[in-house]
């Protein structure tokens, strides 16, 4: 097989084991994919497991054959389904609740907004409704900065840039700026910028390769999230990183 | 720093969880057994298997949190329930394969229903204890001459790990007691007539206890720690979930749906063919009791949707699939894959799909696939009402099905009561640890547990009523057509 420098040989590989399914209307096994493009039984089998685990191929569990996988047949969506991910945070966002002692919300990006996916009360027994399905500004939450910072193109949200405080960050360039230092550290914070006294902080939560599929955070009274200095409370900021790693884990498995 | 140790020995996985003062989850470890199908209708479990693992995941746990056995003040156990282990008493080891509850071997027509639903609240089932070791003792060979010497002992799994973990105590709970068709409700003891209709010698029964109050210590894995609590996974996870009041009740969403109704200190006997099993009872304190029904298909309706007909990738697809339309355009799915239960009870009934028209899509099928699991809970709920005199004010649930937001809010909209998600998802450990915490006083009362629920999330009713009644008439009729379809 011809190999060009600067070429990375494995997706070569790869794209060719994808397009050798694509082509068979069967599914096929490790070696028949082997032997049709000349390559070790075992290099075949690790990137047919590769495949599987981001999603583009499936086996079949009774013949331990493979095909294309769902996964490639949507990609242009997500990566994935906002009630599976509800479902895989479930535990660490009620975790993230009981150890933080402030409501946690799931966000996914759709049209510049943040949609809530997934939205645990604050465990003081107040009365409080779910925000599931609610759509919230993008660059004045914490969730949507996050969100932001870790999207392609989305930097600039559509819709503009509204005012909801007078700390609400309104202009291009310095929300770009947060946005670096986002991607820097790893976690986001809102100091009301979108509700006068309140308060978020917010991690993404990735899937395999490092694609940013939501955010998680906590939200609540200023003083409770942020020290004098306005700062993020850094236990807190701890519990949040600590609940996006775990959700992470458990999307990528 | 101290913390008290849950088992959750359940089907298909053993949990140990570690929790603190405040009932936060501090460690969580699991390993899952094998399911032994040596027959057609067999199930079978490894107990010396299931011992093993529990031993190991007790160590597990508390390396987990970097806590020593000396910082755990009790140790609790939730267990699958009816699971029937018969083991040497001298040797300690089991004798046969454990007979789970899913097990058809047997044949529970010839019992008189009569007689059994007065003394033990249970209607004939395959599921519960007593035929599954008249079955051991009738075809293994010298097992009923042992047996009747008292040389070989009956538990179900609460009695199975306590006897392994106190090195020889042979006991159960009330709750465990409850389900294997041998204890009479009235005074939660043994009943003779029965042992002598299924010939089950009195010599090889556990001793019946509270399902909280210290048994023994441990003289292995955590020695000295006292065990303070054993009760059926159902009951645990009503326990857990705080339903300690007449009227409160849980349901668990899983593969099927298993709702438990705290009634008081008097069992109510169903006319609707609901369960009367004891909740629960505090060491001396009068036993609590509960009517449990249960939804034979939920979460196994949508695998159906998933493995059978491929319209979804993952289970939680259900719910995006089912969000793509408004209503159910007029369908109605019916799963009596293998019958209707309470409060039905027409097991030739078979599963149907109603309502079909050109306008129906796959996400009409989903809306009637989520809304078959909120049917069936207001049936069960209905009844519940019925059979107890009291109204549900409230649906506290739990279990994987509860990540599904829309099936939650349905919930809501067909009962007409708040559907309920508590922070701390795994009730059934989260009951045991209080039951074993209660009993060493590191809990003080019901009130110092209650402080510890919080809601992690909740839904309120939202359909008008004119159109639940609408809808529920629609369900009736489905229903109706399920029946039906069933060879007579």
């Amino acid at each position: 097989m011809s190999h060009v420098p600067g070429m990375i040989q494995s997706i070569e590989r790869s794209s060719a084991v994808l397009r050798l399914l694509a082509a068979d209307p069967d599914r096929l096994r490790v070696k028949e994919v082997a032997d049709a493009l000349g390559l070790p039984k075992s290099t075949a089998h690790s990137i047919l497991r590769t495949l599987e685990h981001v999603g583009f191929v499936e086996q079949d569990p009774r013949t331990a054959r493979y095909r294309i996988g769902r996964g490639l047949l949507d990609l242009g969506t997500a990566g994935i389904d906002a009630n599976e991910l509800r479902g895989r945070a479930l535990n660490w966002a009620d975790t993230l609740a009981a150890r933080s002692g402030e409501e946690v919300r799931l966000g996914v990006l759709r049209d510049g907004l943040v949609l809530v996916v997934h939205h645990v009360f604050r465990p003081d027994d107040s009365a409080q409704d779910l925000d599931t399905g609610v759509r919230l500004p993008a660059h004045a939450t914490a969730l949507g900065k996050v969100l932001l910072a870790y999207s392609a193109t989305a930097a600039a949200p559509a819709g503009g840039l509204d005012a909801y405080t007078r700390r609400t960050v309104t202009a291009r360039e310095p929300l770009a700026v947060e946005l670096a230092a986002i991607r820097a550290r790893g976690w986001g914070l809102s100091a009301e910028e979108w509700r006068p006294g309140l308060a978020g902080i917010a991690a993404p939560v990735r899937t395999s390769g490092g694609l940013v599929v939501g955010a998680i955070g906590i939200a609540g009274p200023v003083e409770r999230l942020t020290d004098t200095r306005r700062q993020a409370r850094p236990a807190l900021v701890e519990q949040v990183v600590a609940a996006a790693r775990s959700i992470s884990r458990e999307v990528q498995s | 720093m101290s913390y008290v140790l849950a088992i959750d020995q359940g089907t298909t996985s053993t949990r140990c969880i570690l929790f603190d003062r405040r009932a936060t989850v501090v460690s969580v470890v699991r390993a899952e057994h094998p399911q032994s199908y040596p027959r057609p209708g067999w199930v079978e479990h490894d107990a010396a298997r299931i011992w093993r693992d529990v031993r190991r995941l007790m160590v597990k746990a508390l390396r987990a949190a970097e806590v020593e056995p000396a910082q755990v003040a009790a140790i609790g156990i939730a267990s699958q329930r009816e699971t029937t282990v018969l083991w040497d008493r001298a040797t300690g080891v089991p004798v046969a394969p454990a007979i789970v509850w899913q097990d058809t071997r047997v044949d529970a027509s010839t019992i008189d229903p009569d007689l059994l639903k007065s003394r033990t609240g249970l209607p004939p089932a395959t599921y519960f204890s007593a035929l599954k070791i008249q079955w051991l003792l009738n075809h293994t060979p010298g097992l009923r001459e042992r047996a009747e010497r008292g040389e070989v002992l009956f538990g179900t799994m609460d009695s199975w790990l306590i006897w392994n973990l106190t090195g020889g105590r042979h006991l159960t709970d009330v709750t465990n007691a409850s389900r294997t068709m041998l204890m009479n409700l009235s005074d939660l003891e043994w009943d003779p007539d029965l042992l002598r209709t299924f010939r089950i010698p009195r010599a090889m029964l556990p001793e019946i206890r509270s399902s909280s109050e210290v048994y023994g210590t441990a003289e292995t894995v955590l020695p000295g720690v006292p065990i303070a609590a054993a009760i059926g996974d159902q009951q645990a996870a009503l326990f857990g979930q705080t339903c300690f009041e007449p009227g409160e009740a849980k349901c668990t969403y899983g593969t099927g749906g298993f709702l438990l109704m705290n009634t008081g200190t008097t069992p109510v006997r169903s006319s609707h063919g609901l369960i009367t099993t004891v909740g629960y009872r505090i060491g001396s304190e009068r036993p609590v009791y509960a009517l449990e029904g249960s939804i034979a298909i939920a979460g196994s309706l949508v695998q159906w949707v998933r493995d059978g007909l491929g319209l979804i990738g993952t289970a939680s697809e259900i719910e995006t699939l089912a969000g793509t339309v408004r209503d159910n355009g007029g369908c109605y799915i019916v799963p009596a894959f293998s019958g209707l239960f309470a409060p039905y009870w027409h097991s030739e009934a078979r599963g149907v799909i109603v309502g079909l028209t050109s306008y129906i899509t796959k996400g009409h099928l989903a809306r009637a696939v989520l809304e078959a699991t909120g049917w069936q809970t207001r049936d069960v709920v209905d009844a519940m009402n019925a059979d107890s005199g009291l109204a549900l004010t409230a649906l506290n649930v739990d279990g994987g099905m509860t990540a599904d937001n829309l099936l939650m809010q349905i919930v809501a909209d067909f009962l007409q009561v708040p559907v309920v998600r508590p922070m701390v998802a795994e009730t059934v450990s989260l009951g045991a640890a209080y039951a074993a915490g209660l009993a060493v006083d590191y809990w003080s009362d019901l009130r110092d547990l209650r402080a510890n629920r919080h809601r992690a999330g909740s839904w309120k009713p939202a359909l008008d009523s004119g159109r639940r009644a609408t809808e529920y008439a629609d369900w009736r009729r489905a229903v109706e057509c399920a029946v039906l379809f069933s060879r007579p």
